[in-house]
C-alpha cells in the first residue's frame, strides 16, 4: 500500500488558507492535546466565551439582520430604511456619504462629486431629523457608521431621539467612533491620533452617564481586513485597538466596569469558512482573558465580547455578478457559526455600484434563509470540538498574542501606528494576496479562472448629482434661518473646551442644538488641534 | 532609455488606497519609477506632481464615484500645463456609462476591479512613452 506521503503529490503550498495559513490533510485528537476544555474553550455562557457568550446561543434571540444603507439626500435614504424595515429588517443601519465621514460641509472643494454618492449626506441636526422621519427612534436600534466626526452625529441622533419623546438612558444602537482602525486601514481621519483618542474617551465618559445602553464604539476589523490583512492580522489588530481604548478610558479615570461593557466589535467575515469562525471564537476568549487578567474587570459583561460581522466586501466581484450572492451566503454562514450578534450581508451588485433596493433585499433574504431554514440556529457552536476548529481556535489566538507583545513593546496601538506598523504589515499581505491570485495559486471564480467572455451587464444604482443640488440649496436656506449669534457663540464654546481637558459631549449637543453644521463644528476642532496627514507609503 | 516615471495618485476624500498601493508596488516591480503622491489629493496637486516629476504616466485610483468631477478637472489642468502627452489611466469603480466620457476627454485606460496587474502593466508599457 502506498503511504499518504506517496499518493499526495499535491505541492503542500496549495493547501492553504485565504490568509496563507499551511493547512494539514487531517486534524485529530493529537492535534488538540494542548487545548483544555474548561480552562481554554468552556460551554457558551462561561468564561472564557470561545463557545459564544449567551448559554443559549440562537434560541434565546437570532442574530440582529442590520443592513448597512444610505445614499443621496436624507429623505431618499429614509424612503430605503422604511422599505428594509417593512422587509423584516430588525436594526438600521447608517452609511454616510464622504463630506460627511470627513467633516466637511457640501459646499466645501473637498466636496465636488462626492456629496451623496457613497452614503447619505447629514450636514446638520434638520438632515437627521429629516433621516429618521416616522422611525421611532426609542423602538429600533441604528448603528451608525461614522469616526472622525462621530461625536458630533450621535450628539444629533441624541437631539432628535430627544425630540420624539425617547429616553436617552433607554435608546440603544451603536457609533462605530473606531479611530484606530481608520489610521490604520481606511484613513478616514482628521485629527492627529491624540486628541482622537480624547474625543472617544469624553464619548465613553459621557455615554456611561447618560446612554448606558449604547454601544460606545465599534472596534473594527472589518476595514483592516478589506485593506488587505490577514485573519489573523485582523484579529490582532483590532482586539489590540480595542485594548487601547481600553487603556486610554482607564488614564482618563473611567472604571472598565462601566465603560468596557458598552464597547462593541465588528470584524469582516471573509471567504475562508473554517479559519473565520476560529477567529470569532479566538477573539471571545483573548478579549475575556484580556479584560479580566490584565485590566482586572470583574463584571462579567466586560469580558464578554460582543461583535457585529459583515461579509466581505473585498471579495466580490465585478465579473460574473451573481456568483457574490453565493459567496456572501457562505460568508454569512461562518459568521452565523461563529455566533456574531448581528449580521450585514452584502448585496451582489457591490462591486460595481451601490445596490440597488432588489439587491439589498436579496442579501436580506439570504440571512433570513439561513437563519429560518438551514437549522443552523438551533444548536450553539455546532463545531466546537472539532479537532480542526479548535486547533485553528489556539493558533490564532496565540498568533494574536504575539502580536500584542509586539506592540506592547512598541509602546502601545497609537505609538505602532505612529511608526507605521500595522499599516506595513497590511500592506505587505495585500500585495501578497495580488501576486497569489496572478499566479493562480488562488482562485476567483469568474476572474481568473471560470471566465466568461459573453456577460450581460445587470442593472445598477446609478446616482445623479441631484442629490447635491439639493443639500447645497438646504444648506443656504439653513445658513439664513438659523440665529447666526447662537451659532457662534456654541463654536467659540466648543474651541474653548478643546483647549482644556473638559468633556466635549454637552459643547457639541449646544452646536447640534444651534444647528452648527458637520463642517463648522469640525473645524472648531481643526483650528485648536490641526489635521493629522500621513507620509505616503508603499 | 530612460524609465518610465508614474505617478500614482489618489483624489477625493477616499481613503481606501489598497488598490493604489498595490498597483504602485506592482509598477515598481515591473521596472518603472513610481511617485506614490498619497491621499485627498486635489486635481490641482496632482498635475503640480505630475509636471515637478516629470511624469510619463498619472494614474488615479478612484472608487467613490467623483471620477466625473475630477478626471476633466484634471485633463484641463494637464494641457495648461503642456503635459498633454502624458499617459493618463484610471483604476477602480467606474459604471460602464461613464467610460465613453472619459475616453473622450483622453483618459487612455480604464481598469475596473479585477483587472489583473500584469494587464496594466503591459498597457503602461505599450501606450506611455519616457519623455526625452
Amino acid at each position: 500500500m502506498k503511504t499518504v506521503a506517496e499518493t499526495d503529490r499535491e505541492p503542500t503550498s496549495r493547501f492553504t488558507t485565504i490568509s496563507g495559513r499551511p493547512i494539514e490533510r487531517l486534524y485529530t485528537a493529537a492535534d488538540v492535546a494542548d487545548i483544555q476544555y474548561a480552562s481554554d474553550v468552556n460551554d457558551p455562557g462561561i468564561f472564557p466565551y470561545t463557545r459564544g457568550i449567551h448559554a443559549t446561543g440562537y434560541r434565546g434571540k437570532l442574530w440582529t439582520m442590520r443592513q448597512f444603507a444610505g445614499f443621496g439626500t436624507p429623505e431618499d435614504t429614509n424612503q430605503r430604511y422604511k422599505t428594509l424595515l417593512r422587509a423584516g429588517g430588525t436594526g438600521l443601519s447608517v452609511a454616510f456619504d464622504l463630506p460627511t465621514l470627513m467633516g466637511r460641509d457640501p459646499d466645501h472643494e473637498l466636496s465636488l462629486g462626492e456629496v451623496g454618492k457613497c452614503g447619505v449626506n447629514v450636514t446638520s441636526l434638520a438632515d437627521m431629523e429629516t433621516l429618521f422621519d416616522g422611525i421611532r427612534l426609542g423602538d429600533i436600534t441604528t448603528s451608525m457608521t461614522i469616526n472622525s466626526p462621530a461625536a458630533m452625529i450621535f450628539a444629533m441622533y441624541l437631539v432628535v431621539a430627544e425630540k420624539q419623546g425617547a429616553d436617552w438612558k433607554k435608546i440603544s444602537g451603536t457609533i462605530q467612533n473606531d479611530i484606530l482602525k481608520e489610521f490604520i486601514a481606511q484613513k478616514e481621519y482628521i485629527f492627529p491620533p491624540r486628541p482622537s483618542m480624547r474625543i472617544i474617551t469624553d464619548i465613553f465618559g459621557f455615554c456611561a452617564r447618560e446612554a448606558p445602553k449604547w454601544n460606545t464604539i465599534s472596534v473594527s476589523g472589518y476595514h483592516i481586513r478589506e485593506a488587505g490583512a490577514t485573519a489573523l492580522q485582523e484579529l490582532a489588530f483590532t482586539l489590540r485597538d480595542g485594548v487601547e481604548y481600553v487603556q486610554w478610558g482607564v488614564d482618563a479615570g473611567l472604571d472598565v466596569d462601566t465603560f468596557v461593557p458598552q464597547m462593541s466589535f465588528f470584524f469582516n467575515a471573509h471567504s475562508d469558512f473554517f479559519e473565520e469562525i476560529a477567529k470569532y471564537r479566538a477573539a471571545r476568549a483573548i478579549w475575556a482573558r484580556t479584560m479580566r487578567d490584565r485590566f482586572g474587570a470583574k463584571n462579567e459583561r466586560a469580558w464578554k465580547l460582543r461583535f457585529h460581522s459583515q461579509t466581505a466586501g473585498v471579495s466580490l466581484t465585478a465579473q460574473q455578478p451573481y456568483n457574490n450572492v453565493v459567496r456572501t451566503a457562505l460568508q454569512a454562514l461562518s459568521a452565523v457559526l461563529g455566533g456574531t450578534n448581528s449580521l450585514h450581508t452584502n448585496s451582489l451588485d457591490e462591486a460595481l455600484a451601490l445596490p440597488t433596493a432588489e439587491a439589498a433585499t436579496l442579501a436580506l433574504r439570504t440571512q433570513q434563509v439561513i437563519a429560518h431554514e438551514s437549522g443552523v440556529a438551533n444548536v450553539v457552536d455546532p463545531l466546537g470540538g472539532s479537532y480542526f476548529v479548535e486547533r485553528l481556535t489556539k493558533d490564532l489566538e496565540n498568533g494574536t498574542l504575539d502580536y500584542f507583545a509586539q506592540i506592547d513593546r512598541m509602546g502601545g496601538m497609537v505609538e505602532a501606528i505612529e511608526r507605521g506598523f500595522p499599516q506595513q504589515e497590511i500592506a505587505e499581505s495585500a500585495y501578497r494576496f495580488q501576486q497569489a491570485v496572478e499566479r493562480r495559486e488562488k482562485v476567483i471564480v469568474g476572474v481568473n479562472d471560470f471566465v466568461q467572455s459573453d456577460e450581460p451587464p445587470i442593472e445598477i444604482l446609478y446616482i445623479d448629482d441631484s442629490a447635491a443640488d439639493t443639500q447645497l440649496e438646504k444648506l443656504a436656506k439653513l445658513k439664513r434661518s438659523r440665529d447666526q449669534d447662537a451659532v457662534q457663540r456654541s463654536l467659540d464654546g466648543l474651541r474653548a473646551a478643546a483647549r482644556t481637558t473638559e468633556n466635549l459631549m454637552p459643547r457639541i449637543l449646544e452646536a447640534v442644538r444651534a444647528y452648527a453644521t458637520i463642517g463648522e463644528m469640525c473645524d472648531a476642532l481643526r483650528d485648536v488641534w490641526g489635521e493629522y496627514e500621513e507620509v505616503p507609503r508603499i | 532609455m530612460r524609465k518610465l516615471r508614474v505617478v500614482i495618485a489618489k483624489p477625493g476624500l477616499d481613503g481606501h488606497d489598497r488598490g493604489a498601493k498595490v498597483i504602485a508596488r506592482a509598477l515598481r516591480d515591473a521596472g518603472m519609477e513610481v511617485i506614490y503622491t498619497g491621499l485627498r489629493q486635489t486635481p490641482e496637486m496632482i498635475a503640480g506632481a505630475a509636471l515637478q516629476e516629470d511624469a510619463d504616466v498619472v494614474g488615479l485610483s478612484i472608487l467613490s464615484g467623483a471620477h466625473n468631477h475630477i478626471a476633466p478637472r484634471l485633463m484641463e489642468l494637464l494641457r495648461a500645463k503642456g503635459l498633454d502627452d502624458v499617459l493618463v489611466v484610471i483604476g477602480g469603480i467606474i459604471p460602464d456609462v461613464d467610460i465613453p466620457k472619459l475616453k473622450e476627454i483622453g483618459v487612455k485606460g480604464i481598469f475596473l476591479p479585477g483587472t489583473p496587474m500584469q494587464d496594466i502593466v503591459d498597457f503602461i508599457n505599450t501606450h506611455a512613452r519616457a519623455r526625452v
